[in-house]
């Protein structure tokens, strides 16, 4: 995706906004950049059902709000079946002709805790079902719109308010959860990973998850500087560092084959990346040598596959 | 002419639903409730109905399905028991705070642990407060008639709340009864395509769901009340018109033989066929006694049920369901709540039975208005236990 890039550029994208601004999210808030991202990129034929968590907090204080596409938040760990539910309506109404016909894409939006904890379940079945849906996940590695608590999408090493580094604790004592290749597993004809980092990756990802037919799995690493204990103005920065040092790679699998978005001979150090965040602030020298190498072990691993295809 | 045919409820509530031109159908396995949907899967796959069928990963996704599908305009219907009801309590919440008029049938069923699949009134007093229409039926042609019936109410501008249908597990679900079949054309005629209010469409965008500060959240909670309450002239509208259609005319407190009756049975659900058998045996002895049957659970109807047990002396409520260290049974404390006002009142005693399917038959219903008159006659005027417990 990212070879095309000289073929795009970023004025050629709408100008319009469908994701207004003035909604409440923090300073230097990946996530709604994210967000704004993907409306720009489905433009406003689309129904977005939204879970609980902090996009849907900072964008629709009643009787305000941030949304000029139809936007429907009805609770955390349902998103999938309530936007499984959006794109069923859609289309028995369509087939009973009670309201025209037309290509309207169904996105269900919700955070990490939203998909890889509470909200696992109905993703699986609304994936298993094969819904003509586009889920999308923003990933900000904690349950940030409660306070900063761990997920099981929490980096290893991270300090959070329930997995505290202590005298006696490391911060988080588990690995990321793997949602793309969860989501990969399901046999959907689509998964991809994103940052808004590489806007038009993201775009480009987005545009071909709503062209494919079936359902689609967008996981998308979203910088959260408050809950990352990081600078507001380093969040494009961190995100490139993700990528670049391969703790968040870019990737898509169509079909089941893996292609890497953007390959990197050789990775930067993980601590360029780690030392831009109080989360990591704790950690050990041996601890950082442990994620560089499994870090480097897991992108070896993802970068076969790519090769072979599946 | 309408037909009538022996059939199992279960079937009977499936047949309704096609009738009922229904869209989207999501739903979940669960005892006592499985018959309806096995039954409408089949009507789907047989291309009898044109509709959407979905058999998810669990009841929570059922609801959260039809709450998708219903704003965008869809007819959605689901239906569960149980811990089915329990697992997607959460979402009954939402989507009657959302004003959309699903449709759901609770083939009622005990509340586990211990675990069993038995009937009684648990589940459905477990969201009692969900702010849903409830109605709890008598017997299978209501179980049908009130599909149409809920779909006309629920999708009224006026109205547009979600409704269920309490139909007890087994003793309904799984009997064969003679039901009515209405003809097409008059269901088509009663009961319109759903024209939504508001609903979810690019070319209107609109956003529902939004979360609420204390500064309004009690504004719109009041709201959703006062529309609750205020939906009652229509419950009676519509079922006015439903029995013009059919001659069959229901109201939310039905009476038998209790105009001049010193004491009342008061039940809810399937056992007021059986009290009124206990009421005609205690008519033959020559005693004073009577029955009133709560069909409309919420709104609650305050009034009729004044109306309907004011002049008594005794009133011995029937509840099918425990409020564990409570009051008693979740309907006494409703009929208490409703005559407490009033200066003269008959005294209650409140009789939990038929808890988890155990069998009430007329000679319970006797023997519970035998000792209830006793135990207020001594002077024990607001009595509750359990009957029947061997101990």
């Amino acid at each position: 995706m990212i070879e095309n890039l000289n073929v795009f550029a970023v004025r050629t994208l709408t100008q319009k906004e469908y994701f207004a601004p003035g909604h409440r999210s923090c300073q230097g808030c990946a996530e709604a950049l994210a967000v704004r991202l993907v409306c720009k990129a489905l433009g406003r034929n689309i129904i977005i059902a939204a879970a609980t968590g902090c996009m849907e907090i900072v964008s629709s204080p009643l009787p305000f709000t941030s949304w000029r596409v139809p936007w429907f938040h009805c609770a955390f760990e349902n998103t999938a079946a309530v936007a499984s539910g959006i794109e069923v309506g859609l289309k028995v109404l369509m087939r009973k002709g009670r309201i025209p016909q037309k290509k309207i894409v169904t996105v269900g939006m919700a955070g990490d805790g939203g998909t890889a904890d509470i909200g696992l379940q109905a993703l699986s079945g609304a994936l298993e079902r094969g819904h003509d849906f586009i889920y999308v996940c923003t990933d900000n590695e904690a349950y940030m719109n409660t306070g900063i608590q761990r997920s099981s999408s929490t980096p290893f090493g991270a300090s959070t308010t329930t997995s505290p580094a202590g005298k006696t604790a490391m911060g988080q004592i588990t690995w990321k959860k793997n949602m793309a290749a969860i989501a990969a597993a399901h046999n959907i004809p689509y998964v991809a990973t994103a940052c808004p980092s590489y806007p038009i990756d993201l775009i480009q990802k987005v545009k071909k998850a709503a062209d494919i037919k079936g359902a689609a799995y967008i996981h998308i690493l979203s910088v959260c500087p408050t809950g990352w204990r990081s600078a507001p103005d380093l969040s494009i920065k961190l995100g490139r560092l993700a990528v670049e040092t391969g703790t968040f790679p870019l990737y898509e699998v169509e079909h089941g084959r893996y292609h890497l978005s953007i390959d990197f001979p050789k990775l930067k150090p993980i601590k360029e990346y780690i030392k831009l965040q109080g989360r990591f602030r704790h950690l050990t020298e041996e601890m950082i040598e442990e994620i560089q190498n499994r870090i480097q072990r897991e992108y070896e691993v993802l970068r076969e596959r790519a090769k072979r295809g599946f | 002419m309408a037909k009538r045919v022996g059939m199992e409820v279960s079937i009977a509530a499936a047949e309704a639903v096609k009738q009922a031109n229904v869209d989207v159908i999501s739903a979940y396995p669960i005892t006592p409730q499985t018959h309806i949907v096995e039954h409408l899967s089949e009507i789907v796959a047989n291309g009898e109905m044109d509709a959407e069928f979905f058999c998810v990963e669990s009841e929570h996704s059922a609801m959260s399905i039809c709450i998708g599908s219903e704003a965008t305009g869809a007819r959605s219907f689901t239906c569960t028991s149980a811990q089915g009801l329990a697992l997607m309590a959460e979402m009954t919440y939402i989507a009657s705070g959302l004003r959309l008029p699903i449709l759901m049938i609770v083939a009622n069923r005990t509340l586990s642990a211990p675990l069993s699949i038995w009937n009684d009134h648990s589940d459905a007093m477990m969201i009692r407060d969900c702010g849903w229409v409830q109605y709890f039926v008598e017997n299978g042609q209501e179980v049908y008639d009130h599909v149409f019936i809920s779909y006309r109410l629920g999708e009224d501008r006026k109205v547009l709340f979600p409704v269920i249908i309490n139909m007890d597990g087994f003793i309904l679900s799984h009997v064969i009864e003679p039901i009515e079949l209405i003809e097409q054309e008059k269901i088509d005629q009663f009961l319109p395509p759903y024209q939504p209010l508001h609903q979810l469409h690019p070319d209107k965008p609109i956003t529902m769901g939004a979360f609420a500060l204390p500064a309004i959240f009690a504004e719109t909670k009041k709201a959703q009340e006062v529309a609750l309450r205020g939906s009652m002239p229509k419950i009676l509208e519509v079922w006015k018109a439903f029995g013009d259609m059919t001659g069959r005319y229901y109201q939310p407190v039905e009476t038998y033989k209790a105009e001049d009756a010193k004491t009342l049975l008061v039940t809810m659900g399937s056992i007021g066929e059986t009290a009124s058998v206990a009421i005609d045996k205690m008519r033959e002895q020559g005693r004073s006694v009577g029955l009133v049957k709560i069909r409309l659970w919420r709104p609650f109807p305050f009034e009729a049920l004044k109306q309907a047990t004011l002049h008594a002396k005794n009133l011995v409520v029937i509840d099918r369901a425990v409020s564990v260290g409570g009051p008693g049974g979740p309907v006494a404390s409703e009929v208490k709540a409703a005559i407490y006002g009033e200066v003269l009142r008959p005294s209650i005693y409140n009789f939990v039975a038929g808890i988890s399917g155990r069998d009430v038959a007329p000679i319970d219903f006797i023997k519970m208005v035998d000792k209830a008159e006793i135990e207020i006659e001594e002077g024990r005027k607001d009595g509750y236990e359990i009957y029947g417990v061997r101990e």
